[in-house]
């Protein structure tokens, strides 16, 4: 198994850190002795087959779950995260996976929703400007903000979820499988919307199933199997088959099989392509 | 060519070209369609229900749309109305509280033996009653968020043990007959408003919703955004003092408004107040639209039902009093019977979804008008009980299922 090393300035700004959580639900170790640094300005990929723990790990991170035992430090701090306003309080976003938006409300509501601005009397004139401008920051493609959320696009969605997770300017920001619902257009754009969030020096967390996002916006790759850390690339000097071969825990794997397979076939059907 | 200059012209939020113009006097009526179209219906069907009610009743007695009769209405209105809308609060959050009738009754009768056996003063008995609703309240919240009772069975259990408590306390005496001196019954039975001030709090109403649409519309303006036309406004509030103005000198005519329904008006506006401006208001819509969301928003989902059962409990207590000050007495059987169901009843036919996170104070007012214009039309017609929960459940029931089509229109429309 290859452990690259870590890139050499995450050990300055180093913002977030976990050190051997575990998280246990029964019997079921979810999580064991997990590992994981993010510096500022930095898009870590976690990667991982169904049930290695990712959707876990990232609740431990958005204070949904809370760790069994080890300890998480944030900017050099060791800190708890009990609940997910102590989350959001530190500073870490996190877009989850089913976007947890309320069908029932516009999207300014949506944005500000848990923040809006003067409680007493809510500032609408301004909570909807900012609305705006947080969109247009995003290019999201949406008509207007004051129609109900349900009446969105799946794309529209993900890009209110994340203009949302960006109000509170969170420093680390997670997102879950952010693409798997999106079109091939709508996806570029929430690959340049993640490299955006970087050059704005947040600290990323991508879960994604999805190698070519991965490779296209990360700059590191954690990859989990069975709860437990199974590598750390820097992306760039591993392959995509070193990674899936981390991911499933063997070289000869479904996917290996599968495209020896594929190959196998291709190059029959050249075969006889070339006969007649 | 034409679209750039368009779009020069237009507002920050309106730049999109797949918004069609529904700006100024000429959007209202296709905007109004486009909410319908799409299952946002508002307060259309409850207003369009009271509209046949009223004429359906008037055709069978030409006594119902009398001034007197109307004053009248509007004065029996104010109890169980004040309850309703502590119902629309809980309904918002996409909870039940089935014990209002009980909590009203109980709250009555501590407001009759701390003021009238204990020869308290009636304020500090009349918060005391307030206060035993709040506690209810704030009790059932905590067995909610500890131990995930549905609200359903808590405030059923509720129901029982405050009807028992209830007849426990008034045990031996029954009734409590309040003094007519007493300034509450002096309130709900013959506090009207004088004709001049009637007239001035017409204008006083119109006049600030002008200035707040106004306000608005400036403040948007200063921000870019689109708003609201002022002849909009201008129009709005117009029709508002027309209609208004109209209904004052209509039962002016006999006594006028009582002061009683005008602090339920009161209590609405309040009401609507605090659910469309204020944050508590946008985390009870929240929580009754999606609760996991609102929880992970940050919002303190537990504390926003523990408020919401306490603003039902707490207003079906005022109810309670309210009932006891109309009737003159606080008595074993006050709060049962159909104050429960008339409550519930009248907080859905006004508009209020059983789904949550759908409904406005105004749900309270316009659903207890049709409750109490159908109990009032079918006593004038000397017909007892039994035809008034005939005729209220079959007009429930077309409320709810208006709620249900009109819910799986908004989904098709992608309103839900």
């Amino acid at each position: 198994m290859s452990t690259s090393s870590p890139a050499p300035q995450a050990v300055t700004t180093r913002l977030l850190s976990l050190r051997n959580v575990n998280k246990s639900f029964g019997a079921v170790a979810a999580l064991t002795d997990i590992n994981l640094d993010v510096a500022a300005g930095e898009v870590v990929a976690i990667v991982g087959d169904n049930g290695a723990g990712k959707s876990t790990l990232v609740k431990v991170l958005s204070g949904v779950h809370l760790p069994d035992s080890g300890t998480i430090t944030f900017e050099s701090n060791p800190v708890s995260i009990p609940d997910p306003t102590a989350a959001l309080h530190l500073g870490i976003a996190t877009v989850f996976q089913d976007l947890a938006l309320c069908d029932n409300l516009n999207v300014i509501d949506n944005l500000f929703l848990g923040r809006e601005l003067r409680p007493g009397r809510l500032n609408e004139a301004a909570m909807e400007t900012r609305s705006w401008e947080l969109l247009r920051q995003l290019s999201a493609k949406i008509p207007s903000v004051r129609i109900p959320v349900a009446s969105l696009s799946g794309g529209q969605r993900q890009t209110v979820a994340i203009a949302r997770s960006l109000l509170g300017n969170p420093k680390v920001i997670i997102l879950d499988e952010p693409t798997a619902a999106l079109g091939v257009a709508q996806t570029a754009e929430v690959l340049n919307l993640v490299e955006r969030l970087r050059e704005r020096g947040l600290g990323v967390i991508m879960i994604s199933h999805n190698m070519a996002d991965v490779r296209a916006v990360a700059d590191r790759v954690v990859v989990l199997r069975l709860g437990r850390n199974n590598g750390d690339f820097v992306v760039g000097e591993v392959s995509p088959e070193e990674i899936i071969a981390a991911i499933t825990g063997a070289t000869d794997n479904a996917v290996t099989r599968r495209t020896a397979q594929i190959d196998l076939r291709s190059a029959s059907a050249d075969k006889g392509v070339t006969r007649s | 060519m034409i679209t750039s200059t368009l779009h020069a012209t237009l507002p920050s939020d309106l730049q999109d070209e797949r918004l069609q113009n529904r700006l100024g006097l000429r959007g209202i009526i296709p905007g109004f369609l486009d909410k319908v179209r799409g299952g946002d219906l508002g307060a259309l069907p409850v207003v369009a229900g009271l509209a046949i009610i009223w004429t359906v009743l008037q055709i069978l007695n030409r006594g119902f749309l009398s001034s007197a009769n109307l004053v009248n209405l509007l004065m029996e209105s104010a109890a169980v109305g004040v309850i309703a809308l502590g119902i629309v609060c809980v309904l918002l959050v996409a909870q039940i509280d089935l014990s209002i009738g009980s909590v009203s009754g109980l709250s009555s009768a501590v407001l009759g033996i701390a003021f009238v056996t204990n020869g308290w003063n009636i304020w500090l008995a009349v918060l005391l009653a307030v206060l035993s609703g709040a506690a209810i309240g704030w009790l059932y919240g905590q067995i909610f968020n500890r131990f995930g009772v549905p609200a359903f069975v808590i405030t059923l259990a509720g129901l029982l043990s405050f009807l028992g408590l209830q007849l426990f306390v008034l045990k031996g005496q029954g009734t409590i007959n309040l003094p007519f001196e007493s300034p509450l019954v002096y309130f709900a039975q013959l506090a009207f408003v004088p004709a001049w001030l009637s007239y001035v709090m017409v204008v006083a109403a119109t006049g600030s919703l002008f200035l707040v649409g106004y306000s608005r519309a400036r403040e948007r303006r200063a921000a870019d955004l689109s708003a609201q036309a002022t002849s909009v406004i201008a129009v709005q509030s117009i029709a508002l003092l027309v209609g208004l103005g109209f209904a004052v000198w209509y039962l002016n005519q006999a006594r006028g408004i009582g002061w009683m329904f005008v602090f339920f008006v009161a209590l609405v506006l309040l009401m609507h107040y605090m659910l469309t401006r204020t944050k508590w208001g946008r985390s009870v819509y929240a929580v009754g639209g999606n609760v996991e969301a609102a929880r992970r928003a940050g919002i303190n989902v537990h504390w926003i039902y523990t408020s919401v059962f306490m603003a039902c409990s707490t207003l079906a207590a005022v109810g309670g009093i309210l009932a006891a000050s109309r009737l003159a007495a606080a008595s074993q059987s006050s709060g049962t019977g159909d104050v429960n169901l008339n409550a519930i009843a009248a907080a859905v036919i006004g508009g209020t979804s059983l789904f949550g996170g759908r409904g406005t104070a105004f749900a309270a007012l316009l659903g207890i008008l049709v409750i109490q214009s159908i109990s009032s039309g079918l006593t004038l017609l000397n017909l007892d009980s039994s035809f008034r929960f005939i005729v209220t459940g079959i007009v429930l029931l077309l409320a709810v299922t208006l709620d249900s089509v009109t819910r799986r229109s908004r989904t098709s429309h992608g309103r839900a």
